[in-house]
Protein backbone atom coordinates (compact mmCIF):
# COMPACT_ATOMS: atom_id res chain seq x y z
CA UNK A 1 0.00 0.00 0.00
CA UNK A 2 1.61 2.85 -1.23
CA UNK A 3 1.74 6.37 0.24
CA UNK A 4 0.05 8.42 -2.38
CA UNK A 5 -3.15 5.91 -2.09
CA UNK A 6 -2.93 6.58 1.61
CA UNK A 7 -3.00 10.24 0.85
CA UNK A 8 -5.73 10.29 -1.73
CA UNK A 9 -8.54 8.10 0.37
CA UNK A 10 -7.87 10.44 3.43
CA UNK A 11 -8.87 13.13 1.62
CA UNK A 12 -11.73 11.33 0.11
CA UNK A 13 -13.14 10.41 3.26
CA UNK A 14 -12.64 13.84 4.50
CA UNK A 15 -14.04 15.86 1.29
CA UNK A 16 -17.30 13.01 1.64
CA UNK A 17 -17.48 13.72 5.45
CA UNK A 18 -17.61 17.95 4.90
CA UNK A 19 -19.64 17.94 2.03
CA UNK A 20 -22.69 15.39 3.16
CA UNK A 21 -22.52 16.66 6.87
CA UNK A 22 -22.79 20.18 5.07
CA UNK A 23 -25.32 18.97 2.83
CA UNK A 24 -27.30 16.98 5.44
CA UNK A 25 -27.96 20.87 7.38
CA UNK A 26 -28.86 22.53 4.27
CA UNK A 27 -30.99 19.54 3.24
CA UNK A 28 -32.94 20.39 6.90
CA UNK A 29 -33.49 23.86 4.48
CA UNK A 30 -34.97 22.64 1.24
CA UNK A 31 -37.40 20.43 3.37
CA UNK A 32 -38.74 22.69 5.27
CA UNK A 33 -39.16 25.63 2.45
CA UNK A 34 -40.52 22.35 -0.25
CA UNK A 35 -42.94 21.57 2.46
CA UNK A 36 -43.97 25.03 3.11
CA UNK A 37 -44.79 26.28 -0.31
CA UNK A 38 -46.78 23.02 -1.12
CA UNK A 39 -48.59 23.75 2.44
CA UNK A 40 -48.99 27.69 0.63
CA UNK A 41 -46.73 28.64 3.52
CA UNK A 42 -43.25 30.37 3.19
CA UNK A 43 -40.74 28.60 5.41
CA UNK A 44 -37.93 30.04 7.08
CA UNK A 45 -37.75 33.57 6.00
CA UNK A 46 -36.05 35.82 8.67
CA UNK A 47 -32.37 34.73 9.17
CA UNK A 48 -30.50 35.89 6.13
CA UNK A 49 -31.72 35.69 2.31
CA UNK A 50 -35.18 33.64 1.94
CA UNK A 51 -33.67 32.24 5.27
CA UNK A 52 -30.80 30.94 3.77
CA UNK A 53 -28.66 31.15 7.04
CA UNK A 54 -31.02 29.47 9.08
CA UNK A 55 -28.66 26.28 8.30
CA UNK A 56 -26.31 28.03 10.35
CA UNK A 57 -28.54 29.45 13.18
CA UNK A 58 -29.99 25.96 13.41
CA UNK A 59 -26.68 25.01 13.96
CA UNK A 60 -25.38 27.25 16.75
CA UNK A 61 -27.78 26.39 18.33
CA UNK A 62 -27.49 22.62 18.17
CA UNK A 63 -23.99 23.01 19.32
CA UNK A 64 -24.41 25.39 22.07
CA UNK A 65 -27.68 23.54 23.67
CA UNK A 66 -27.22 22.17 26.74
CA UNK A 67 -26.43 18.21 26.79
CA UNK A 68 -29.11 16.56 28.87
CA UNK A 69 -29.02 12.87 29.67
CA UNK A 70 -31.54 12.23 31.99
CA UNK A 71 -31.81 10.52 35.15
CA UNK A 72 -32.55 6.29 34.70
CA UNK A 73 -31.40 5.85 31.78
CA UNK A 74 -28.77 3.29 30.23
CA UNK A 75 -26.22 6.00 30.11
CA UNK A 76 -23.79 4.54 27.49
CA UNK A 77 -25.78 3.15 25.12
CA UNK A 78 -27.76 6.50 25.43
CA UNK A 79 -24.83 8.44 24.42
CA UNK A 80 -23.82 6.06 21.58
CA UNK A 81 -27.18 5.60 19.64
CA UNK A 82 -26.97 8.86 17.73
CA UNK A 83 -23.18 8.45 16.66
CA UNK A 84 -24.46 5.20 15.28
CA UNK A 85 -27.09 6.37 13.16
CA UNK A 86 -24.44 9.41 11.84
CA UNK A 87 -21.48 7.08 11.23
CA UNK A 88 -23.05 4.06 9.74
CA UNK A 89 -24.93 6.41 7.43
CA UNK A 90 -21.04 7.58 6.45
CA UNK A 91 -19.76 4.61 6.28
CA UNK A 92 -22.11 3.27 3.66
CA UNK A 93 -21.00 6.03 1.30
CA UNK A 94 -17.09 4.30 1.16
CA UNK A 95 -19.09 2.31 -1.76
CA UNK A 96 -20.82 4.83 -3.89
CA UNK A 97 -19.26 6.60 -6.91
CA UNK A 98 -20.03 9.53 -6.67
CA UNK A 99 -18.86 11.06 -10.14
CA UNK A 100 -17.12 9.42 -13.09
CA UNK A 101 -13.56 9.15 -12.28
CA UNK A 102 -11.94 12.84 -13.93
CA UNK A 103 -7.97 14.16 -14.09
CA UNK A 104 -7.44 16.90 -11.46
CA UNK A 105 -3.85 18.51 -12.00
CA UNK A 106 -3.03 15.46 -14.32
CA UNK A 107 -3.79 13.01 -11.63
CA UNK A 108 -6.44 10.34 -12.36
CA UNK A 109 -9.67 10.95 -8.88
CA UNK A 110 -11.65 7.81 -8.73
CA UNK A 111 -14.55 9.59 -6.56
CA UNK A 112 -15.38 6.16 -4.96
CA UNK A 113 -13.32 5.44 -1.37
CA UNK A 114 -13.05 1.86 -1.85
CA UNK A 115 -14.04 0.37 -5.25
CA UNK A 116 -14.98 -3.50 -3.26
CA UNK A 117 -16.72 -5.87 -5.63
CA UNK A 118 -19.65 -6.20 -3.14
CA UNK A 119 -20.59 -2.47 -3.04
CA UNK A 120 -24.45 -2.75 -3.61
CA UNK A 121 -24.53 -5.64 -0.17
CA UNK A 122 -22.50 -3.68 1.42
CA UNK A 123 -24.15 -0.63 1.38
CA UNK A 124 -27.60 -1.89 2.23
CA UNK A 125 -25.82 -3.75 5.30
CA UNK A 126 -24.71 -0.90 6.46
CA UNK A 127 -27.62 1.42 6.27
CA UNK A 128 -29.50 -1.43 7.84
CA UNK A 129 -26.95 -1.24 10.86
CA UNK A 130 -28.20 2.48 10.52
CA UNK A 131 -31.49 1.44 12.13
CA UNK A 132 -30.14 0.20 15.04
CA UNK A 133 -29.29 4.34 16.04
CA UNK A 134 -32.97 4.53 16.72
CA UNK A 135 -33.38 1.43 18.46
CA UNK A 136 -31.20 1.79 20.88
CA UNK A 137 -31.81 5.05 21.40
CA UNK A 138 -35.26 3.77 21.95
CA UNK A 139 -34.83 1.38 24.25
CA UNK A 140 -31.78 3.12 26.14
CA UNK A 141 -33.82 6.35 27.47
CA UNK A 142 -36.01 4.66 30.21
CA UNK A 143 -39.90 6.64 28.35
CA UNK A 144 -42.59 4.50 27.18
CA UNK A 145 -42.99 6.38 24.25
CA UNK A 146 -39.27 6.15 22.96
CA UNK A 147 -39.61 2.07 23.62
CA UNK A 148 -42.73 2.29 21.57
CA UNK A 149 -40.70 4.13 18.95
CA UNK A 150 -38.08 1.15 19.05
CA UNK A 151 -40.63 -1.65 18.67
CA UNK A 152 -41.55 -0.02 15.62
CA UNK A 153 -38.12 1.07 14.52
CA UNK A 154 -37.38 -3.03 15.35
CA UNK A 155 -40.92 -3.96 13.38
CA UNK A 156 -39.72 -1.79 9.92
CA UNK A 157 -36.56 -3.55 10.16
CA UNK A 158 -37.36 -7.07 9.42
CA UNK A 159 -40.18 -5.50 6.66
CA UNK A 160 -38.15 -3.86 4.42
CA UNK A 161 -34.90 -5.77 4.72
CA UNK A 162 -36.25 -8.63 2.77
CA UNK A 163 -37.84 -6.68 -0.24
CA UNK A 164 -34.61 -4.45 -1.05
CA UNK A 165 -32.77 -8.05 -1.06
CA UNK A 166 -35.01 -9.89 -3.80
CA UNK A 167 -35.75 -6.55 -5.74
CA UNK A 168 -31.93 -5.73 -6.37
CA UNK A 169 -31.76 -9.64 -6.93
CA UNK A 170 -32.95 -9.33 -10.49
CA UNK A 171 -30.28 -6.27 -11.68
CA UNK A 172 -27.26 -7.94 -9.99
CA UNK A 173 -28.58 -11.14 -12.06
CA UNK A 174 -28.23 -9.00 -15.47
CA UNK A 175 -24.72 -7.28 -14.23
CA UNK A 176 -23.52 -9.88 -13.15
CA UNK A 177 -22.12 -8.31 -10.46
CA UNK A 178 -22.15 -6.66 -7.04
CA UNK A 179 -20.28 -3.29 -7.71
CA UNK A 180 -22.01 0.29 -8.11
CA UNK A 181 -18.99 0.91 -10.85
CA UNK A 182 -19.86 -2.27 -13.11
CA UNK A 183 -23.42 -1.22 -12.40
CA UNK A 184 -22.66 2.03 -14.54
CA UNK A 185 -20.72 0.10 -17.29
CA UNK A 186 -23.24 -2.26 -17.51
CA UNK A 187 -26.13 0.57 -18.28
CA UNK A 188 -23.81 2.19 -20.86
CA UNK A 189 -23.48 -0.71 -23.15
CA UNK A 190 -27.48 -1.91 -22.14
CA UNK A 191 -29.56 1.03 -21.72
CA UNK A 192 -30.73 1.64 -18.13
CA UNK A 193 -31.48 -0.94 -16.54
CA UNK A 194 -35.57 0.60 -15.61
CA UNK A 195 -36.10 -0.25 -19.44
CA UNK A 196 -34.05 -3.78 -19.21
CA UNK A 197 -35.79 -7.12 -19.90
CA UNK A 198 -39.75 -6.16 -20.43
CA UNK A 199 -40.56 -4.68 -17.45
CA UNK A 200 -38.74 -6.94 -14.56
CA UNK A 201 -36.84 -3.67 -13.86
CA UNK A 202 -39.20 -1.45 -13.88
CA UNK A 203 -40.72 -4.08 -11.25
CA UNK A 204 -37.35 -3.91 -9.42
CA UNK A 205 -36.82 -0.23 -9.95
CA UNK A 206 -40.56 0.67 -7.75
CA UNK A 207 -40.13 -2.31 -5.71
CA UNK A 208 -36.42 -0.77 -4.55
CA UNK A 209 -37.88 3.09 -4.73
CA UNK A 210 -40.77 1.92 -1.97
CA UNK A 211 -38.19 0.21 0.39
CA UNK A 212 -36.00 2.74 0.24
CA UNK A 213 -38.42 4.95 1.72
CA UNK A 214 -38.98 2.65 4.70
CA UNK A 215 -34.90 2.29 4.75
CA UNK A 216 -34.61 6.01 5.13
CA UNK A 217 -37.19 5.94 7.89
CA UNK A 218 -39.30 8.59 5.65
CA UNK A 219 -42.97 9.63 5.60
CA UNK A 220 -44.60 7.18 4.69
CA UNK A 221 -43.08 4.83 6.43
CA UNK A 222 -42.09 7.06 9.26
CA UNK A 223 -42.75 5.23 12.43
CA UNK A 224 -39.59 5.62 14.54
CA UNK A 225 -40.60 8.54 15.42
CA UNK A 226 -44.19 8.21 16.39
CA UNK A 227 -45.82 11.55 14.58
CA UNK A 228 -49.44 10.26 15.79
CA UNK A 229 -48.47 11.07 19.24
CA UNK A 230 -47.00 14.29 18.67
CA UNK A 231 -43.38 13.83 20.27
CA UNK A 232 -40.25 12.39 18.05
CA UNK A 233 -40.20 8.72 19.30
CA UNK A 234 -36.73 7.65 19.82
CA UNK A 235 -35.41 11.04 20.33
CA UNK A 236 -38.01 12.32 22.68
CA UNK A 237 -35.32 12.48 25.39
CA UNK A 238 -32.40 14.14 23.33
CA UNK A 239 -31.30 17.47 23.39
CA UNK A 240 -28.30 19.49 21.29
CA UNK A 241 -26.18 18.02 19.37
CA UNK A 242 -26.81 14.49 20.10
CA UNK A 243 -30.21 14.96 18.71
CA UNK A 244 -28.41 16.85 15.87
CA UNK A 245 -26.59 13.57 14.94
CA UNK A 246 -29.84 11.97 14.89
CA UNK A 247 -30.60 14.27 11.61
CA UNK A 248 -27.38 14.19 10.06
CA UNK A 249 -27.68 10.32 9.73
CA UNK A 250 -31.09 10.58 8.45
CA UNK A 251 -30.39 12.98 5.53
CA UNK A 252 -27.08 11.53 4.80
CA UNK A 253 -28.34 8.28 4.14
CA UNK A 254 -31.70 10.26 2.07
CA UNK A 255 -28.63 11.38 0.02
CA UNK A 256 -26.71 8.27 -0.09
CA UNK A 257 -30.12 6.30 -1.20
CA UNK A 258 -30.72 9.10 -3.92
CA UNK A 259 -27.07 8.21 -5.50
CA UNK A 260 -27.90 4.97 -5.20
CA UNK A 261 -31.06 4.24 -6.92
CA UNK A 262 -29.81 6.28 -10.27
CA UNK A 263 -26.41 4.26 -9.98
CA UNK A 264 -28.33 0.94 -9.77
CA UNK A 265 -31.58 1.40 -12.11
CA UNK A 266 -31.30 4.77 -13.86
CA UNK A 267 -27.91 4.59 -16.07
CA UNK A 268 -25.56 6.70 -13.50
CA UNK A 269 -23.21 8.94 -14.50
CA UNK A 270 -23.41 7.03 -18.21
CA UNK A 271 -20.01 6.95 -20.14
CA UNK A 272 -18.16 9.26 -17.19
CA UNK A 273 -18.60 12.65 -19.28
CA UNK A 274 -19.35 15.96 -17.70
CA UNK A 275 -22.84 15.96 -18.56
CA UNK A 276 -23.19 12.34 -17.24
CA UNK A 277 -21.89 13.53 -14.37
CA UNK A 278 -24.56 16.52 -14.19
CA UNK A 279 -27.45 14.39 -15.05
CA UNK A 280 -26.29 11.82 -12.14
CA UNK A 281 -26.46 14.66 -9.67
CA UNK A 282 -29.97 15.69 -11.57
CA UNK A 283 -31.05 12.02 -10.88
CA UNK A 284 -29.92 12.53 -7.17
CA UNK A 285 -31.83 16.08 -7.14
CA UNK A 286 -34.91 14.57 -8.20
CA UNK A 287 -34.84 11.90 -5.88
CA UNK A 288 -34.12 14.01 -2.95
CA UNK A 289 -36.90 15.85 -3.93
CA UNK A 290 -39.31 13.23 -4.15
CA UNK A 291 -38.51 12.34 -0.36
CA UNK A 292 -39.48 15.66 0.62
CA UNK A 293 -42.37 15.70 -1.86
CA UNK A 294 -44.21 12.65 -0.71
CA UNK A 295 -43.38 13.84 2.58
CA UNK A 296 -45.98 16.79 1.90
CA UNK A 297 -48.37 14.44 -0.26
CA UNK A 298 -48.90 10.94 1.84
CA UNK A 299 -50.11 10.60 5.36
CA UNK A 300 -48.20 7.81 7.59
CA UNK A 301 -49.30 4.21 6.99
CA UNK A 302 -49.71 1.87 10.11
CA UNK A 303 -46.63 -0.19 11.25
CA UNK A 304 -48.91 -3.45 10.12
CA UNK A 305 -50.33 -1.88 7.59
CA UNK A 306 -46.22 -1.85 6.26
CA UNK A 307 -45.69 -5.13 7.49
CA UNK A 308 -48.67 -5.94 5.70
CA UNK A 309 -47.30 -4.32 2.60
CA UNK A 310 -44.06 -5.45 2.79
CA UNK A 311 -44.51 -9.35 3.70
CA UNK A 312 -47.62 -10.06 1.87
CA UNK A 313 -47.19 -7.93 -1.32
CA UNK A 314 -43.83 -7.01 -2.19
CA UNK A 315 -41.96 -10.10 -1.27
CA UNK A 316 -44.52 -12.19 -3.43
CA UNK A 317 -44.21 -9.58 -6.51
CA UNK A 318 -40.18 -9.17 -5.67
CA UNK A 319 -39.87 -13.14 -6.02
CA UNK A 320 -41.70 -13.44 -8.70
CA UNK A 321 -39.79 -10.90 -10.54
CA UNK A 322 -36.79 -12.97 -9.78
CA UNK A 323 -38.15 -16.02 -11.04
CA UNK A 324 -39.20 -14.25 -14.51
CA UNK A 325 -35.63 -12.75 -14.48
CA UNK A 326 -34.39 -15.98 -14.44
CA UNK A 327 -36.39 -17.65 -17.18
CA UNK A 328 -35.44 -14.62 -19.82
CA UNK A 329 -32.05 -15.03 -18.88
CA UNK A 330 -31.92 -18.99 -19.39
CA UNK A 331 -34.24 -19.14 -23.03
CA UNK B 1 1.39 -3.39 8.32
CA UNK B 2 -1.83 -1.94 7.76
CA UNK B 3 -3.42 -5.75 7.66
CA UNK B 4 -1.28 -6.32 11.69
CA UNK B 5 -2.60 -3.14 12.81
CA UNK B 6 -6.62 -3.98 11.77
CA UNK B 7 -6.16 -7.62 12.67
CA UNK B 8 -5.19 -6.58 16.35
CA UNK B 9 -7.35 -3.80 16.82
CA UNK B 10 -10.06 -6.06 15.51
CA UNK B 11 -9.33 -9.21 17.65
CA UNK B 12 -9.34 -6.51 20.78
CA UNK B 13 -12.42 -5.03 19.88
CA UNK B 14 -14.47 -8.64 19.29
CA UNK B 15 -13.15 -9.92 22.25
CA UNK B 16 -13.77 -7.28 24.47
CA UNK B 17 -17.19 -6.85 23.06
CA UNK B 18 -17.94 -10.63 23.78
CA UNK B 19 -16.45 -10.07 27.31
CA UNK B 20 -18.83 -7.43 28.28
CA UNK B 21 -21.94 -9.72 26.56
CA UNK B 22 -20.91 -12.38 28.50
CA UNK B 23 -20.19 -10.50 31.93
CA UNK B 24 -22.62 -7.73 32.01
CA UNK B 25 -25.95 -7.79 33.78
CA UNK B 26 -27.88 -5.20 31.87
CA UNK B 27 -29.81 -6.87 29.17
CA UNK B 28 -29.01 -3.87 26.82
CA UNK B 29 -25.65 -3.52 27.24
CA UNK B 30 -25.22 -7.34 26.61
CA UNK B 31 -27.33 -7.06 22.91
CA UNK B 32 -25.43 -4.14 21.88
CA UNK B 33 -22.03 -5.78 22.89
CA UNK B 34 -23.24 -9.00 20.87
CA UNK B 35 -24.33 -6.97 17.99
CA UNK B 36 -20.99 -4.72 17.79
CA UNK B 37 -19.27 -7.92 17.89
CA UNK B 38 -20.71 -9.80 15.41
CA UNK B 39 -20.13 -6.85 13.31
CA UNK B 40 -16.39 -6.20 14.37
CA UNK B 41 -15.87 -9.93 13.11
CA UNK B 42 -16.56 -9.22 9.84
CA UNK B 43 -13.64 -7.21 9.81
CA UNK B 44 -11.59 -10.29 9.64
CA UNK B 45 -13.31 -11.40 6.31
CA UNK B 46 -12.32 -8.24 4.75
CA UNK B 47 -8.89 -8.61 5.88
CA UNK B 48 -8.43 -11.92 4.64
CA UNK B 49 -9.91 -10.75 1.19
CA UNK B 50 -13.76 -12.54 1.57
CA UNK B 51 -15.92 -9.39 0.94
CA UNK B 52 -18.74 -11.24 0.26
CA UNK B 53 -18.66 -13.28 3.36
CA UNK B 54 -17.50 -9.90 5.56
CA UNK B 55 -21.45 -8.40 3.99
CA UNK B 56 -23.14 -11.37 4.48
CA UNK B 57 -21.66 -11.39 8.06
CA UNK B 58 -22.86 -7.91 8.98
CA UNK B 59 -26.22 -8.42 6.68
CA UNK B 60 -27.16 -11.69 8.39
CA UNK B 61 -26.00 -10.63 12.01
CA UNK B 62 -27.54 -7.10 12.22
CA UNK B 63 -31.27 -8.58 11.73
CA UNK B 64 -30.77 -11.94 13.58
CA UNK B 65 -30.00 -9.77 16.71
CA UNK B 66 -32.17 -7.37 15.96
CA UNK B 67 -35.05 -9.91 16.45
CA UNK B 68 -33.42 -10.71 20.25
CA UNK B 69 -33.95 -6.79 20.83
CA UNK B 70 -37.71 -7.33 20.16
CA UNK B 71 -37.22 -10.08 22.73
CA UNK B 72 -35.61 -7.89 25.23
CA UNK B 73 -38.14 -5.62 24.87
CA UNK B 74 -40.62 -8.10 25.69
CA UNK B 75 -39.18 -9.43 28.51
CA UNK B 76 -37.14 -7.32 30.15
CA UNK B 77 -37.16 -3.42 31.58
CA UNK B 78 -33.76 -3.51 29.62
CA UNK B 79 -33.00 -0.32 31.38
CA UNK B 80 -32.73 -2.28 34.51
CA UNK B 81 -30.04 -4.86 35.95
CA UNK B 82 -31.62 -8.42 35.52
CA UNK B 83 -31.07 -10.31 38.67
CA UNK B 84 -29.40 -13.17 37.68
CA UNK B 85 -28.67 -16.35 39.85
CA UNK B 86 -25.04 -17.05 40.18
CA UNK B 87 -24.26 -20.20 41.41
CA UNK B 88 -19.87 -20.92 42.06
CA UNK B 89 -18.54 -18.27 39.80
CA UNK B 90 -15.17 -20.23 39.78
CA UNK B 91 -16.65 -23.59 38.49
CA UNK B 92 -18.61 -20.98 35.98
CA UNK B 93 -16.02 -19.94 34.84
CA UNK B 94 -13.53 -22.58 35.14
CA UNK B 95 -15.90 -24.73 32.44
CA UNK B 96 -16.63 -21.85 30.42
CA UNK B 97 -12.85 -21.09 29.29
CA UNK B 98 -12.59 -25.57 29.31
CA UNK B 99 -15.60 -25.43 26.71
CA UNK B 100 -13.66 -22.55 24.66
CA UNK B 101 -10.42 -24.12 24.56
CA UNK B 102 -12.25 -27.41 23.51
CA UNK B 103 -13.73 -26.02 20.30
CA UNK B 104 -10.84 -24.39 19.52
CA UNK B 105 -8.50 -27.41 19.44
CA UNK B 106 -11.40 -29.32 17.68
CA UNK B 107 -11.12 -26.84 14.88
CA UNK B 108 -7.37 -26.45 14.99
CA UNK B 109 -6.42 -29.62 15.36
CA UNK B 110 -6.94 -31.10 11.57
CA UNK B 111 -5.63 -27.84 10.08
CA UNK B 112 -2.16 -27.76 12.46
CA UNK B 113 -2.10 -31.52 11.41
CA UNK B 114 -2.12 -31.14 7.63
CA UNK B 115 -0.71 -27.64 7.38
CA UNK B 116 -3.65 -25.18 5.41
CA UNK B 117 -3.92 -26.73 2.07
CA UNK B 118 -6.45 -24.55 -0.23
CA UNK B 119 -8.77 -26.92 -1.99
CA UNK B 120 -9.86 -25.05 -4.10
CA UNK B 121 -8.09 -23.03 -6.58
CA UNK B 122 -9.06 -19.63 -8.03
CA UNK B 123 -10.64 -19.37 -10.87
CA UNK B 124 -9.16 -17.19 -13.36
CA UNK B 125 -11.50 -13.96 -13.67
CA UNK B 126 -14.02 -14.74 -11.26
CA UNK B 127 -15.01 -12.43 -7.93
CA UNK B 128 -15.07 -13.53 -4.65
CA UNK B 129 -19.01 -13.77 -4.71
CA UNK B 130 -18.71 -16.14 -8.11
CA UNK B 131 -15.90 -18.58 -6.06
CA UNK B 132 -18.29 -18.92 -3.63
CA UNK B 133 -21.32 -19.68 -5.87
CA UNK B 134 -19.52 -22.34 -7.44
CA UNK B 135 -18.29 -24.17 -4.61
CA UNK B 136 -21.73 -23.78 -2.94
CA UNK B 137 -23.40 -25.08 -6.62
CA UNK B 138 -20.76 -27.73 -7.16
CA UNK B 139 -19.03 -29.82 -3.91
CA UNK B 140 -21.66 -28.45 -1.34
CA UNK B 141 -24.64 -29.14 -3.19
CA UNK B 142 -26.43 -31.09 -0.78
CA UNK B 143 -25.27 -29.65 2.46
CA UNK B 144 -26.62 -26.63 0.72
CA UNK B 145 -30.10 -27.89 -0.50
CA UNK B 146 -30.51 -29.67 2.84
CA UNK B 147 -29.91 -26.25 5.09
CA UNK B 148 -32.72 -25.04 2.49
CA UNK B 149 -35.21 -27.32 2.97
CA UNK B 150 -34.36 -27.33 6.89
CA UNK B 151 -35.10 -23.51 6.72
CA UNK B 152 -38.23 -23.65 4.74
CA UNK B 153 -39.56 -26.46 7.26
CA UNK B 154 -38.51 -24.04 10.20
CA UNK B 155 -40.23 -20.89 7.84
CA UNK B 156 -43.70 -23.08 7.72
CA UNK B 157 -43.08 -24.62 11.24
CA UNK B 158 -43.08 -20.55 12.44
CA UNK B 159 -46.30 -19.72 10.20
CA UNK B 160 -48.47 -22.18 12.06
CA UNK B 161 -47.46 -21.54 15.61
CA UNK B 162 -47.62 -17.53 15.11
CA UNK B 163 -50.51 -17.90 12.15
CA UNK B 164 -53.39 -18.76 14.36
CA UNK B 165 -55.75 -16.14 13.70
CA UNK B 166 -53.80 -15.23 10.02
CA UNK B 167 -57.41 -15.47 8.29
CA UNK B 168 -58.54 -12.44 10.08
CA UNK B 169 -56.92 -9.02 9.02
CA UNK B 170 -56.63 -6.05 11.10
CA UNK B 171 -55.55 -4.47 8.31
CA UNK B 172 -58.28 -5.21 6.13
CA UNK B 173 -61.59 -4.99 8.77
CA UNK B 174 -63.44 -1.67 9.32
CA UNK B 175 -62.29 0.21 12.26
CA UNK B 176 -66.35 -0.06 13.75
CA UNK B 177 -66.08 -3.97 13.36
CA UNK B 178 -62.93 -4.16 15.48
CA UNK B 179 -64.62 -2.49 18.10
CA UNK B 180 -67.78 -4.51 18.10
CA UNK B 181 -65.46 -7.67 18.68
CA UNK B 182 -66.14 -8.93 22.42
CA UNK B 183 -62.55 -9.95 22.86
CA UNK B 184 -61.24 -6.73 21.51
CA UNK B 185 -63.45 -4.70 24.02
CA UNK B 186 -61.04 -5.30 27.05
CA UNK B 187 -58.13 -3.82 25.45
CA UNK B 188 -59.78 -1.23 23.60
CA UNK B 189 -61.55 0.37 26.96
Amino acid sequence: MDTAYLIETVIKVVVILLIFSALAGIGTYFERKVLAFMQRRLGPMYVGPYGLLQVAADGVKLFTKEDIIPTNVVGRIFKIAPVITAATAFMAAAAIPFLPSFTLFGYEVHPIVADINIGILYILGIMGVGLYGPLLGGMASANKFSLLSAARGAAVFISYEVVTGLSILAPIMMVGSLSLVDFNNYQIENGWIVFNMYGVGFVAFILFWIAAFAETGRTPFHLIANDHEIIDGFGTEYSGMRWGLFFIGEYANMFFISFVIPLLFLGGYGDGSFLGALALLGKVAFFFFFFLWTRAAWPDVRPDQLMWLCWKVLMPVAVINVVIAGFLMMF
Amino acid sequence: MFEAIAFYLFSFLTITMFFIAVTTSQALYALTALAAGMIFISAFFFILGADFLGAIQIVVYSGAVMALYAFGMMFFDTTRDVKEKQGNKFIVVCMGVLAAVLVVVIFAAPIVGDNIVALYPMTEGAGNTQEVGMVLFTKYLVPFEVAAVMLLVAMIAGIVLAGKKMDISLTLTSDDKIKEDENNKKVLL
